[in-house]
């Protein structure tokens, strides 16, 4: 919390706890405003919140523990298919959301494991290639293991996947408050997500400031050198491995849920490169800069093809950019925009990201001085 | 000085794949003893320090800590008993604080209140470094950094530290300070194993050294009477 409430500007540095506020009502506030504009845009919202989880457990991989991974989807897939296989028609299997998200993580867990142990030696661009193929090897899992047993239902993908079920409360229907209030189950789908992400958050935080988090930065910046401190660099890039898919996990288990339908498709390379430019964008290594890029880059694409068609045909009378073309260039614009005037990101991690009081203090000090 | 040996080398060998760096070495330490071990580029000094933190492992050989065979362990707990290494080219964590970069030193220990009296013992031999606690290490000298990382190593409580080529890239200035740190490390009665190219100043400094060449120990002697070796003068000191 600290650290997005930092993130606000000027209100963050001067009144900490005032714009913890902000944030708290914004995050509440958010799908009312965005029912105004249309239901597609809660839905969106909705999905934004899925891609909050995925790149806060990337940033833990790459931002903390410094290992480039161009495979995260397969965690988001791993975790997503569990739920399919467990609470679906496709084996006639209906288990409980709060059994199938933590066998989703769980075997997403050990997925991290399975592509950390052949890594550990490996750093960079050596892991990056692995990694990526290793996002592919699972999609192409998927794709094929229809036969000759049907796993995974290839190409076609599982549907009517159950959706969240809460201790008996279905919240994909709309929920009925006397008789003049519905509220869509698009709402609730937000606000269970924003559930997650808040406690994948306070999680992810304290992590970072443990001695668990501390490993991981010296790793990143120097792994002899962590070694050489009493380090156990091998169980610490487990762990980060493991840890980081868990949330992958449960954001791939939710997705299920949410959508009622996943294939292969869905967890593509773009996939983990989309969710890798979301930290890149944002700011590796900070938690709220993370999170603001994740929304953001979910949020841009849409608006654009809200936006870009409709004004297109305004000016032009046809549409001349296709907005998915649109997308690709104005995303591309924005990262080399952002790689000369931000090269850090939006938020930049700073430097004293273990102790965030710290920087709250000084921030406090300077206006006294002032 | 204590006649143990704290740390004994037995014909260790280390490899990197089929290449052999090291050839079957024997190395002793006395507790208590500033040793350094010299030699030109690729000679193998670095790989040798490196196998006897555990940052690499050993093909053949023996290597015994405090009289214990050590090859098995790794790096992380021969750190717990009592060995400490300063990394080639300082290997501090750049995008922490120099206090950070300190504490990070002890990570293995539990005594809060000894930390805190070995933080002060360390700002006490480092001034430079105590100025610049809340800067980003990264931004520090070399010569300030490379007191960092010492300082980060003497954290640990270690009984043995390991030093590889803490001289590299820094001004002849910064490099006799760096020089008296490490004197005063040692008068604190930690034993030193100095891996250095500036043979001349190593030499003077240490009570013993090991000259090594190609993967092989050729020489070893008080480090006053390898000064005065013709072989050394020629080798090493730049002298025809």
């Amino acid at each position: 919390m600290n650290e997005l409430a930092l993130a606000v500007p000027w209100l963050g540095k001067r009144y900490p706890a005032a714009a913890r506020w902000v944030v708290i009502a914004i995050a509440v506030a958010a799908p009312l405003i965005a029912v105004l504009f249309g239901k597609t845009w809660v839905r969106i919202l909705d999905f934004a919140m899925l891609y909050v989880m995925l790149a806060i457990g990337l940033n833990l991989v790459v931002g903390f523990a410094g290992l480039l991974d161009l495979g995260y989807i397969a965690f988001y897939a791993v975790g997503a298919y569990t739920f399919a296989f467990l609470a679906s028609p496709h084996f006639d299997i209906h288990l409980p959301f709060w059994l199938v998200l933590p066998a989703g993580a769980a075997c997403a867990a050990v997925a991290g494991i399975i592509l950390g142990l052949p890594t550990l030696r490996l750093r960079g661009d050596y892991l990056a290639i692995v990694t990526l193929g290793f996002g592919e090897i699972v999609r192409i899992f998927l794709n094929n293991l229809n036969h000759p047993v049907n796993i995974t239902n290839g190409p076609q993908g599982i549907n009517m996947i159950d959706p969240l079920v809460l201790f008996g409360w279905d919240i994909s229907r709309p929920l009925r408050i006397g008789d003049e209030i519905t509220v869509n189950s698009l709402f609730l789908y937000y606000y269970v997500f924003l559930a997650f992400v808040a406690l994948s958050v306070v999680l992810i935080q304290r992590l970072q400031v443990s001695r668990v988090g501390r490993a991981w930065a010296a790793i990143r910046d120097d792994e002899l050198a962590a070694k050489a401190i009493g380090i156990n660099t091998r169980n610490m890039k487990l762990l980060a491995f493991s840890l980081g898919a868990t949330f992958g996990g449960v954001s791939g288990g939710l997705f299920a849920a949410f959508q009622g339908f996943v294939s292969p498709e869905s967890f593509s390379l773009m996939e983990s490169i989309a969710v890798l430019t979301m930290i890149v964008f944002g700011g590796m290594g900070n938690l709220a800069g993370v999170i603001v890029g994740a929304l953001a880059l979910t949020a841009l694409p849409e608006i654009l093809r809200y936006v870009a068609v409709p004004v297109q045909q305004a000016v032009f009378d046809k549409v001349i950019l296709d907005p998915e073309v649109l997308r690709m260039l104005l995303l591309s614009l924005a990262m080399i925009f952002m790689m000369l005037l931000r090269p850090a990101g939006l938020i930049p991690a700073y430097s004293r990201y273990s102790r965030p009081e710290l920087v709250v203090a000084k921030a406090a000090g300077e206006d006294a001085a002032k | 000085m204590s006649h143990t040996p704290i740390l004994q080398l037995r014909d260790v060998k280390v490899a990197y794949g089929a290449i052999e760096a090291v050839k079957g070495i024997d190395l002793e330490l006395a507790a208590g003893e500033l040793v350094s071990l010299i030699g030109a580029n690729g000679a193998g000094k670095t790989t040798t320090l490196n196998a006897i933190a555990g940052t690499l492992g050993i093909s053949a050989g023996e290597l015994l800590y405090d009289g214990k065979r050590i090859e098995k362990l790794p790096a992380h707990k021969r750190l717990r008993q009592g060995l400490a290494l300063v990394p080639e080219g300082r290997g501090i964590f750049t995008r922490l604080t120099v206090e950070e970069n300190l504490r990070m030193g002890a990570y293995c220990r539990r005594d809060s209140d000894a930390i805190e009296a070995d933080l002060e013992r360390v700002f006490a031999m480092l001034p430079r470094v105590k100025e610049r606690l809340q800067q980003v290490a990264g931004t520090l000298s070399g010569g300030e950094q490379q007191m960092v990382a010492i300082g980060r190593a003497l954290l640990s409580r270690p009984k043995l530290l390991l030093l590889d080529e803490p001289s590299m890239g820094l001004a002849p200035l910064v490099v006799e300070k760096i020089f008296e740190v490490i004197r005063s490390v040692a008068a604190e009665g930690v034993t030193i194993l100095l891996v250095e190219q500036n043979a001349n100043l190593a030499l003077e400094f240490s009570q013993r050294a090991y000259v090594m060449e190609s993967g092989k120990i050729t020489l070893t002697g008080s480090g006053a009477d390898l000064l005065a070796d013709p072989k050394v003068r020629a080798a090493y000191l730049g002298e025809v």
